[in-house]
């Protein structure tokens, strides 16, 4: 049986981690290869590296950085951040990323989506979407810039307008629930999972690990994805895992 | 012992970087090329990739590639799409293979009404069982190794390794000395790398 997926995503600023990270006795404070090599070990599923770097200097050690992941994991990885033309995704797969997460330059350039999922499959390309749900009504709007920016598109229309454009999965964090440890948006990730015909990854508000089995049973996710549990150690993988298995949830 | 020499057939498929990376953490060194010669005389020869079935068949045989591999006596472990060119023929482009496996390639066709919400591709981790291959070894029954794919290989004869998404079909497959799976044991943990490991020491 495919088994529900848990993926804990790491910032990165300068080809380092960014949060100080609690997670094990790590030998280097803040080396991502080490954290992702850790997470690994304990069960991840499959991980994701976000770059929140801004300088040219920073994309460059960010490159560096995937090529290292590259060669010190074996399990999946996607990488974000960043990402806007064709030759950012290529030197991304040359330096060994699965996938590549594009959010804002997709909401800008919508057929960014088509050119890379024809370029390099749509298994390459996960579509991130940012929404916050609109004051008393059922519609999410598609934010940028870490919710800062509100858009003209909603979240449904244009999570399935990025299937039609070819992505491989949606990642949809909803701005409301993100940081605030209550659970998942499961209502609007379960309205994803029923319109859409690919993988569905939630994210954003996870607290505990009775989130996650909520986000996988009422949210029909495919996949969830979370941070500050993970690093600060609020929530093992493996006892996740095992609590999900007692739940009845296909875990690895 | 003698590192064994192994290479890694280079086309125009996406990231088959990493099986070599996958090769280089188990200690081995691999030769990523198109030169026949280099491919005839290796120990071990891997048969990667990512990408469209029609298209790349077309590539191999402009290239002379698909009697090179139908014609190879040694090991050879086709993985993902390399399984699939494998297969008698694949509905993706609708295109006749390579024919070293008795397996037809189909697409994925999801159940209408779809309760369970089964999404296409099939991502992630999934499980192998009723091993039948030096691929593998028992321990591995029910173990999760890691698939992302559009088209399937049918259960039949050559079926290694079957698995189990709203329909059944072939994980691996093994005639003679070819050997192929749909999930990448490049990506797929501890397990994958053993499998990797099996086939190198083969």
């Amino acid at each position: 049986m495919l088994a529900k997926r848990i993926i804990p995503c790491l910032d990165i600023k300068d080809g380092m981690t960014v949060k100080g990270v609690k997670f094990v006795e790590l030998k280097t404070v803040g080396d991502p290869v080490e954290l992702a090599a850790a997470y690994a070990q304990q069960g991840a599923d499959e991980l994701v590296f976000l770059d929140i770097t801004a300088t040219h200097e920073g994309r460059k050690t960010f490159v560096d950085l995937v090529h290292r992941i590259a060669r010190h994991i074996n399990i999946p990885f996607t990488v974000g951040g960043g990402i806007s033309e064709l030759s950012d995704a290529e030197a991304l797969l040359n330096a060994g990323a699965d996938k590549i997460s594009i959010n804002s330059a997709a909401v800008r350039n919508p057929q960014l989506i088509n050119d890379l999922s024809r370029h390099f499959g749509s298994q390459f390309v996960v579509v991130a979407i940012d929404a916050k749900q609109e004051e008393g009504a059922g519609d999410w709007t598609v934010t940028v810039n870490g919710g800062r920016i509100f858009t003209e598109k909603k979240l449904f229309s244009w999570a399935k307008e990025a299937e039609d454009r070819g992505a491989g999965e949606i990642l949809f964090t909803s701005m409301d629930h993100d940081g605030v440890k209550q659970g998942f948006a499961n209502e609007a990730l379960a309205r994803l999972s029923e319109e859409l015909n690919i993988p569905i990854i939630a994210s954003g508000g996870a607290g505990n690990m009775e989130h996650f089995r909520d986000a996988f049973v009422q949210g029909k996710a495919d996949a969830a994805l979370a941070a500050s549990v993970f690093h600060y150690n609020e929530i093992s993988v493996p006892l996740l895992k095992e609590y999900l298995s007692e739940q009845g949830i296909p875990v690895r | 012992m003698a590192q064994p020499e192994i290479v890694i057939i280079k086309y125009n498929a996406g990231n088959i970087r990493s099986v070599n990376n996958a090769l280089i953490q188990l200690g081995y060194r691999a030769e990523i090329t198109a030169d026949p010669e280099k491919i005839s005389r290796a120990d071990k020869v891997i048969f990667p990739g990512v990408g469209e079935a029609s298209t790349t068949m077309a590539f191999l045989k402009e290239k002379g590639m698909d009697t090179l591999i139908q014609g190879l006596t040694q090991p050879v472990l086709g993985v993902c799409l390399g399984m699939q060119l494998m297969g008698s023929h694949s509905e993706e482009g609708s295109v006749d293979c390579l024919g070293i496996f008795d397996a037809p390639i189909r697409k994925f066709v999801l159940p209408r009404p779809n309760p369970d919400n089964l999404k296409i591709p099939h991502m992630g981790w999934n499980q192998i069982s009723d091993l039948k291959s030096d691929l593998f070894d028992q321990s591995m029954e029910g173990a999760y190794v890691y698939f992302v794919h559009s088209y399937y290989a049918a259960l039949g004869p050559h079926t290694a390794a079957g698995t189990n998404y709203f329909l059944s079909f072939s994980a691996a497959l093994q005639k003679d000395n070819f050997f192929a799976t749909q999930f990448h044991p490049e990506k797929s943990g501890p397990v994958g790398l053993r499998i990797l490991k099996r086939f190198i020491e083969l």
